[in-house]
């Protein structure tokens, strides 16, 4: 929380791991998993006397994500070397773009809270190879090294430093992740370390415009987290510089058992990287056809199909920004759409509500769905043709969901059809009537609350079966005086 | 002839008629390598045992009627290429105890061509050096004089081939490396154009500038190899898609009508006289053959010198930035923690000279000195790479000294690091541009060889090459042999 | 070129720096500036930056495919330490 006179001004480096099926400069696998080095080989390793070969399937995911940003895919672009030395970095060199990365300045929208929506500008986008993993525990006074990662193709997304706080940090964040999914460039997954994020956090008083000193945050690897680790970093420099202290420019790791940052002492403060053009490697050089050819592979992108959604099935804003969280997400709705078009906006309802509560419930993504999209829209038709009421309809659910068979076989089978028969219910509702005189008798005398207690009893001598509708109706003429 | 006396060509004659079999060959080429070993030091590792199983192959194959023109001919690779199996130290005591587990592209093209390793040849320091003086494994010394330097980085395999231990050992030449030895040792040696060759498993000192080559006795014996060696790698992002031609045929191209360059800047100040002298009778030579001579100017090429010193430090220092101590090489004992690894697996693990250019090289890619240094450096690269290309405008082929003196003695530029770089002032210009150049050798100085170097156009092989042989056809340098050698 | 220079460039590079010799590197690395500082002298203006000899060529793509194997055991014998098939280094905090 950023207290007044304070303004916070954050800035994001995503690095998402490129899903392809070997490494960017060679021919290993990037599977996640796998045991110590067995899938590091010997340009992985740095072994002399080896070279790196550019991956064509990691280019043309840069692309693919420059051209969803609406960003400029250069047509040169140049790999320079990063010089450190790290255990897990092999080369002691990690081979990056510098000058000319292959995508420049671009942009995303995100949606506020208060439903507004804010530009924030995204400066580059650029290749380069992942480090491998050090592991410190077990090991007594040694770190272990395992370079199965190393390697492994990388874009970094550096935001211009738009974001204003937390909240703007996490649905910039949010949205880049839901774009590379869909894009199908990258599988985000926080935990496995396959979509990570670095905050360069600083705060300035109201009104200036020179940016106050940043600290970057690193290892955040949850939305939670960096929504946190931002507050508590904000706080932090506010309170120091209110004590008249100054903001050192330095990294600072994220604690989330402690819900706090802390300086990370062993790193250089300012390390000096002498980036130079990497001669091992040519100038990248994209011709518009593959460019023209990448565009015309884009899948309809998040915005389009929220705007579509909404327009095409006259769902809300919001909801359509629900179901176009994830490109599968959106396409089981249209698909259950299909399969029962006369109420898109009750599947909207179903997906986003029971399908979204049972998936939760039991840890799934929803292409884990114990449900089709085809059963799902059976479900629907049985409820929009009064086969069951929208209550029931919940319960059959419930039975689909566990043993995945269609909603007519559950309705059969627990013989849950609606009961519409006007004499069937009438029969039930004279039961009722006759087995509680005493309420009668008070509602007949104007204690209209009781219309409820009756049409629960119904339902229950019913097994709640009985239509509401007419149950409503069939029950007003008959307690009626 | 004595074996050891005839040329790759020769040999292979020899084995086809079944004059001698590989195994002999072999064996007699190991008894000479082991001989000369204690006066010479050309090798760092001697493959005995490999090379007669190798030979016993070779002859099978030959026996059976197969194998192609170099099948059963015995080399030497320079221990810069690695060699599954076998250690491959580059000269250092970093790489003391490493056995590479994988075949530099040249290594297999080679062996599977039939050729039989005789062994690993001694070496500057990760190819630092124009004097085999800063190997770990201790000098090599000029087969003509032992109390001189063969030149380098490619000493040993120089002194190798001079001495007749080898018909032809693999090189490399970053800045000279193996030109400058081929000259100081009366030998033939070839760099090819830049992309020519593949890099891969050529253990690299500066990216941009080293391309593997050959030293051998003749420009037929280095037709032969270049064709094997030459050719696109999918390995290596720097290799040239580009068909390789027949360099032997191209041997018989005639030099009449051949318009040579005289690069005025190779016949200034700093050019010992005898030695220009011995260059004059070349060319003079030529143009009774009918070629024509023009002055050339390169008029940058006086800072080929300082660029090199730039780039080349430059980009082994990240080059280098590999040998840490952590999954090969060297490591110090009892590191205190992972700094000290580092410092003292690096500090022991190299020599001078190494550390040296690590130094500058990180030094002038620092912040605040990269435009000074190293873009500035880059830019007259352009201008010198420009230079030469308005000059193969006019000519087909650049000629001139390799070298300012004939070999110098051990010891005497060690002192100074400038005095060893100067050395190559006629060598680096070639590398900056990438071009393809050969050093021939073309008469004595008292009794040291003088090498004459032919400098031609990107993919110009077989102008150098065809050049070259018409001057041996004609000649003898190239086939006289130190004393103690014969 | 002075001391801390020298000790800066020594613990970027990573390379243990003896008493003897801060004063010996300064000495050649002096020398050697001053030698490459000639380039200075040269007029470079407008004139493109050369990365690579081989003028116009462009970085050559390579289909996504795994070529390589676990050959981590092969590998290892050359490494100085070794457990579990992880590199040992000393311990690194963070």
């Amino acid at each position: 929380m950023s207290e007044a006179g304070w303004e916070t001004v954050i800035g994001l480096e995503i690095h998402a791991q490129l899903a392809t099926r070997s490494k960017i400069f060679s021919g290993s696998a990037t599977a996640y998993g796998a045991p110590p080095n067995e899938q590091a080989d010997l340009v992985d390793l740095g072994y002399p006397g080896t070279l790196p070969v550019l991956n064509a399937e990691a280019v043309r995911m840069a692309v693919k994500f420059g051209l969803a940003i609406g960003a400029t895919v250069a047509p040169t672009s140049v790999f320079a070397r990063k010089n450190y030395f790290y255990p897990d970095l092999p080369k002691g060199y990690q081979i990056s773009q510098y000058e000319l990365p292959i995508v420049a300045r671009g942009a995303l929208e995100i949606v506020l809270d208060d439903g507004s929506r804010k530009r924030v500008g995204i400066t580059r986008a650029h290749l380069e190879e992942d480090a491998g993993k050090s592991l410190h525990e077990g090991l007594g006074s040694l770190t272990g090294i395992d370079l199965n990662r190393a390697g492994t193709p990388l874009i970094e997304i550096v935001s211009e430093p738009d974001l204003r706080s937390a909240k703007e940090a996490v649905a910039y964040l949010k949205k880049v992740h839901t774009l590379v999914r869909y894009l199908e460039i990258c599988d985000g997954n926080m935990q496995e370390g396959s979509f990570r994020c670095d905050a360069n956090v600083s705060v300035r008083r109201r009104g200036t415009e020179r940016l106050g000193t940043r600290a970057e945050i690193k290892n955040l690897n949850s939305f939670r987290f960096v929504e946190k680790a931002i507050h508590y970093e904000v706080d932090r420099q506010i309170d120091l510089l209110e004590g008249g202290g100054k903001v050192v420019q330095e990294t600072r790791l994220y604690d989330p058992d402690k819900g706090e940052t802390r300086s990370m002492r062993s790193k250089e403060e300012a390390n000096d990287y002498r980036y130079f053009p990497d001669p091992d490697l040519l100038p990248v050089a994209l011709s518009s056809a593959l460019i023209e050819e990448v565009r015309k592979s884009l899948p309809e992108l998040p915005d389009e199909k929220a705007a579509r959604l909404s327009s095409q099935y006259g769902l809300s804003a919001y909801d359509a920004g629900v179901l176009s969280a994830s490109r599968e997400l959106a396409d089981f709705y249209e698909a259950v759409v299909r399969g029962a078009p006369k109420d898109p906006k009750l599947a909207a309802n179903w997906v986003m509500g029971e399908l979204a509560a049972a998936l939760n419930r039991d840890s799934l993504e929803i292409s884990a769905s114990r449900l089709t999209a085809a059963q799902l829209a059976g479900l629907l038709q049985r409820l929009l043709d009064a086969t069951v009421s929208g209550k029931i309809a919940k319960e059959v659910f419930e039975g689909m969901w566990s043993s995945g068979r269609d909603a007519d076989a559950i309705i059969e089978e627990r013989g849950l059809k609606q009961i519409t028969d006007s004499g069937a219910i009438e029969r039930a509702i004279d039961a009722v009537m006759a087995a509680n005189p005493g309420q009668l008798a008070e509602y007949r005398s104007g204690k209209d609350k009781l219309f409820g207690f009756f049409v629960g009893q119904v339902m229950k001598a019913t097994q709640g079966k009985a239509n509401p509708a007419q149950l409503n109706e069939l029950l007003k003429r008959k307690l009626a005086p | 002839m004595s074996l050891h006396r005839r040329s790759l060509a020769q040999l292979a004659a020899g084995l086809r008629k079944k004059e001698f079999s590989s195994v002999e060959l072999t064996r007699a080429l190991i008894d000479r390598i082991e001989q000369a070993q204690p006066g010479l030091n050309a090798f760092i590792t001697v493959t005995g045992v490999s090379a007669l199983a190798e030979a016993a192959a070779a002859d099978r194959e030959l026996q059976a009627g197969r194998g192609g023109p170099l099948t059963g001919l015995p080399l030497a690779h320079k221990d810069i290429f690695c060699t599954e199996g076998v250690r491959t130290s580059c000269g250092s005591r970093m790489l003391d105890n490493f056995v590479a587990p994988y075949d530099a592209t040249v290594v297999t093209k080679l062996k599977a061509a039939g050729t039989v390793m005789l062994g690993k040849t001694n070496m500057d320091e990760f190819a630092m050096g124009s004097s085999n003086e800063t190997s770990y494994y201790g000098p090599v010394k000029n087969p003509w004089n032992p109390g001189l330097v063969p030149g380098g980085s490619s000493g040993g395999s120089a002194a190798a081939v001079a001495a007749r231990l080898v018909p032809a050992a693999t090189a490399t030449d970053t800045g000279g490396s193996i030109r400058q030895p081929a000259a100081l040792c009366g030998i033939t040696g070839l760099k090819p154009t830049y992309g020519r060759v593949s890099r891969y498993g050529m253990i690299a000192f500066a990216s941009s500038l080293d391309q593997g080559g050959v030293l051998t006795g003749s420009a037929h014996d280095a037709a032969l190899l270049l064709g094997v060696i030459a050719g696109f790698d999918p390995r290596d992002s720097t290799s040239v898609e580009r068909e390789v031609p027949d360099y032997v045929a191209a041997l018989e191209r005639p030099v009449r009508g051949l318009k040579i360059g005289l690069v005025k800047e190779f016949f200034e100040k700093g050019l010992e006289a005898e030695t220009e002298r011995r260059i004059r009778d070349a060319l003079a030579h030529f143009t009774r053959l009918g070629a024509t001579l023009t002055e050339v100017s390169l008029p940058n090429l006086a800072l080929s010198v300082p660029a090199y010193y730039v780039v080349a430090p430059a980009e082994c220092s990240s080059n280098l930035a590999r040998f840490d101590g952590v999954r090969f090489g060297y490591r110090c004992r009892e590191p205190r923690d992972l700094t000290d690894l580092y410092c003292r697996s690096r500090g022991e693990g190299f020599g001078a000279e190494v550390k040296r250019r690590i130094m500058t090289g990180t030094y002038v890619l620092s912040a605040g000195y990269y435009d000074a240094y190293y873009l500035k450096a880059q830019q007259v690269r352009r201008l010198i790479t420009d230079d030469f290309a308005r000059a193969f405008a006019q000519v087909d082929v650049l000629m001139g000294p390799t070298t300012p003196t004939p070999a110098f003695a051990l010891g005497a530029k060690t002192s100074d690091p400038i005095t060893m770089y100067l050395n190559d002032i006629y060598t680096i210009g070639a590398n900056l541009a990438g071009l393809p150049a050969l050093s021939i050798p073309c008469g004595f100085v008292e009794e040291l060889p003088v090498g004459l170097q032919l400098i031609g156009p990107h993919f110009g092989e077989e102008v150098l090459l065809g050049a070259a042989h018409a001057y041996q056809r004609e000649t003898d340098w190239h086939t006289r042999v130190p004393v103690t050698y014969e | 070129m002075k001391r801390e220079q020298i000790e800066s460039i020594a613990h970027l590079a990573r390379l243990e720096l003896k008493e003897a010799e801060v004063c010996a590197y300064q000495e050649s690395l002096t020398k050697i500036l001053d030698f490459v500082g000639e380039l200075e002298r040269a007029n470079t203006q407008g004139v493109a930056p050369m990365a690579h000899p081989l003028a116009g060529l462009t970085q050559r793509l390579r289909p996504d495919n795994v070529t390589e194997s676990d050959q981590h055991e092969r590998y290892q014998v050359n490494a100085p330490r070794v457990e579990a098939g992880l590199y040992l280094v000393p311990k690194v905090i963070e």
